[in-house]
C-alpha cells in the first residue's frame, strides 16, 4: 500500500467540502450521494441534475486518475461476494437511514444535525466492528 | 432546472470526484485500512472527513443565512429531526455493508473510472438494495 499522505487526504476532503458548499449555496441541494442515486434512478425530468452531478463525479475522478495522479490507484482484488453483500446492505441501509458518508457525514455534520451525528457515530462503529470481526475474529 | 443550475451541478460533481480521487478514497483497501482499528490503522479517511466537514461546518453557517440559494427559489433540506429507529437501523446496516465491501456510495461510483469489476458489482447491488429499502419503507408507512 502507498504511504498515508495527510496533505492529499486533507486537500481532497476540502474539495469535497467546497463541492457541497457550492451545491447548497447555488442550487439549495444537499450533496448526499446515496440520495443523489436514489433521485436519479426515478428518471423523473426534474431529477436530471442528479445525473449531471453523478456524471461530473466520474469525470472528476477520471481527470484525477488519468491526468493528475502521480501514480495509478492500486487496484483491489476482485471480491464478488463482498461487493454483492456489501452493496445490498449499503443500499438498504442508506435508504432506510436516509443518507451515507456524504449526506450525513459531510453535509449533515456541517448543518449541525443531531440525526446525522447519530447516524455517523452508528455507521462508523458498525463498520469498524464488521471489519474487526472479518479480519481478526473470523480471519478471512 | 435551468442551464445555470445544471452547470453548477456538473462543477460540484467534478470537484467531488476530484476530491475522492485525490484523497485515495476510491481505493477500498485504504478505506478498509481506516476501518481496521486493530490492524495497521490508516488515518486517511479521518483527514478526508475532517477536511470536508471543516469546510461545511463553517461555510454552511453563511450559506443557510441566505434568504434563498443563489440560483434557486428555496433550499431543499431534510425535514426529519427525530433520532428514530429507522435512522439507527439504517445506519447500522449501512455500516455493516461498508465494512464488508469497503465502498460507500461516493467512492463506489468514482471507482468506476478504475475499469475494474468491483465497483460495478457494488453499484448494481447498491441499487437493488436501495429499491428493497424503499419497498420496506413503503410497507412501514402503509401500516402506520
Amino acid at each position: 500500500m502507498v504511504e498515508f499522505n495527510w496533505v492529499t487526504a486533507l486537500l481532497g476532503g476540502v474539495l469535497i467540502g467546497i463541492s457541497a458548499t457550492l451545491l447548497l449555496a447555488f442550487n439549495g441541494r444537499i450533496a448526499g450521494i446515496s440520495g443523489m442515486v436514489n433521485g436519479a434512478i426515478t428518471f423523473k425530468p426534474q431529477e436530471t441534475w442528479r445525473w449531471v452531478f453523478l456524471f461530473g463525479m466520474v469525470l472528476g475522478g477520471g481527470l484525477y486518475e488519468y491526468a493528475l495522479a502521480p501514480q495509478p490507484t492500486p487496484l483491489s482484488s476482485f471480491v464478488p461476494g463482498a461487493m454483492i453483500l456489501g452493496g445490498l446492505l449499503v443500499g438498504i441501509g442508506t435508504r432506510i437511514g436516509t443518507g451515507c458518508t456524504s449526506g450525513h457525514g459531510v453535509c449533515g455534520l456541517g448543518r449541525l444535525s443531531p440525526r446525522s451525528l447519530m447516524a455517523v457515530i452508528t455507521f462508523l462503529s458498525t463498520a469498524m466492528v464488521t471489519v474487526f470481526v472479518i479480519r481478526h475474529v473470523v480471519a478471512i | 432546472m435551468n442551464l445555470k443550475q445544471l452547470g453548477m451541478a456538473l462543477l460540484a460533481g467534478v470537484l467531488f470526484g476530484l476530491g475522492l480521487g485525490l484523497s485515495q478514497m476510491v481505493d477500498r483497501d485504504r478505506v478498509l485500512g481506516f476501518l481496521d482499528v486493530a490492524g495497521t490503522w490508516d488515518p486517511t479517511l479521518l483527514f478526508v472527513l475532517g477536511g470536508a466537514v471543516g469546510v461545511t461546518i463553517i461555510s454552511f453557517r453563511f450559506v443557510l443565512r441566505l434568504s434563498h440559494p443563489l440560483l434557486s427559489p428555496s433550499f431543499y433540506l431534510p425535514t426529519a429531526q427525530q433520532v428514530d429507529l429507522p435512522l439507527i437501523l439504517g445506519a447500522t446496516l449501512f455500516g455493516v455493508g461498508w465494512g464488508i465491501g469497503g465502498y460507500c456510495p461516493g467512492p463506489g461510483i468514482v471507482a468506476l473510472v478504475l475499469g475494474i469489476w468491483n465497483p460495478l458489482l457494488f453499484l448494481g447491488a447498491f441499487i437493488v438494495g436501495s429499491l428493497m429499502g424503499k419497498a420496506v419503507l413503503g410497507q412501514l408507512q402503509g401500516k402506520t
